[in-house]
């Protein structure tokens, strides 16, 4: 008898031969490396937000002091974006929902 | 037009009829229906459009509860404004008080309404930084003066705050 690969073959104590499927196994929609992978919170420039605005933004939502919620607000302003925060996904995705409910333009990035 | 802090709350005094205009305004001014431009701005997509997944989960789940967080900003700059009513044809000047625990209200649907009126306008960035442009003479032109003095009363806001 041929063992077929969806099936195993498996003799019982009467020697009546039971068969038992082979159990469906889901598959992954993510593998765990591609899970582990840090975000980026990254914020964009935008012509209309003003700089004390911004600012106050990154202070209340990441908790920076003063001068480092300075330093992102100018790299904005001057690079067009910046990198605010790294991480895992979910914290990075609250970060930006919250970053949105200040109407500031910020967008998640997979780190490569 | 005088602006100065009074115990808990932020006072607008000497409002002349077209400043107290250009305030009943906002709450209009907030709404982006119909502007695809605006619609796209205020709920900017929060990754790449090849995060396909991502961008779809986000429309179904955080959109809507943006919708209300701004929602409920421009209610309570609604309500604060009704101090305002009354007077629309009085050419008197008029006074608005905004209680302290309202600055987080206005300063967002202060934004909300300068990105809605910049995204139809479609305002440059040199557009938006000459603030000495010439007098109001379009409609175009009365949207660029009303970005400036939204953000005018932003930093008013924002400077108060920092002091409290």
């Amino acid at each position: 008898m041929a063992h077929g690969d969806s099936a195993l073959l498996i003799l019982n104590q009467k020697a009546v031969p039971t068969t038992v499927e082979k159990p469906t196994i889901e598959q992954e929609t993510k593998s765990e490396e591609e899970l582990d992978l840090p975000w980026h919170v990254v914020v964009h420039n935008d012509p209309v937000n003003l700089m004390t605005y911004v600012t106050m933004v990154f202070q209340r939502v990441f908790g920076y002091p003063r001068e480092k919620a300075e330093r992102h607000m100018l790299e904005v302003h001057h690079k067009g974006r910046s990198i605010l925060w790294s991480g895992l996904r979910e914290r990075a995705e609250l970060y930006v929902q919250q970053l949105h409910g200040y109407l500031l333009l910020a967008t998640l990035e997979k780190v490569s | 037009m005088d602006i100065c802090r009074e115990s808990d709350a932020l006072q607008i005094s000497d409002l002349d009829p077209f400043l107290a205009e250009l305030l009943r305004q906002i709450p209009a001014s907030t709404n982006p229906e119909g502007l695809p431009a605006a619609e796209q701005r205020v709920f900017s997509a929060p990754a790449d459009m090849k995060e396909k997944q991502l961008c779809s989960e986000w429309k179904t789940y955080v959109e809507p509860e943006l919708r209300r967080l701004f929602q409920s900003a421009t209610e309570t700059v609604t309500s604060d404004l009704a101090q305002l009513n009354g007077n629309e044809k009085s050419l008197r000047n008029c006074t608005l008080r905004i209680p302290l625990d309202h600055a987080d209200a206005w300063l967002n649907a202060l934004n909300q309404a300068r990105l809605v009126i910049a995204a139809k306008y479609a305002f440059t960035e040199s557009e938006l930084n000459d603030h000495y442009h010439s007098p109001v003479g379009s409609r175009r032109d009365l949207g660029l003066f009303q970005v400036n003095f939204y953000g005018f009363l932003q930093e008013f806001i924002l400077r108060e705050l920092d002091n409290n």
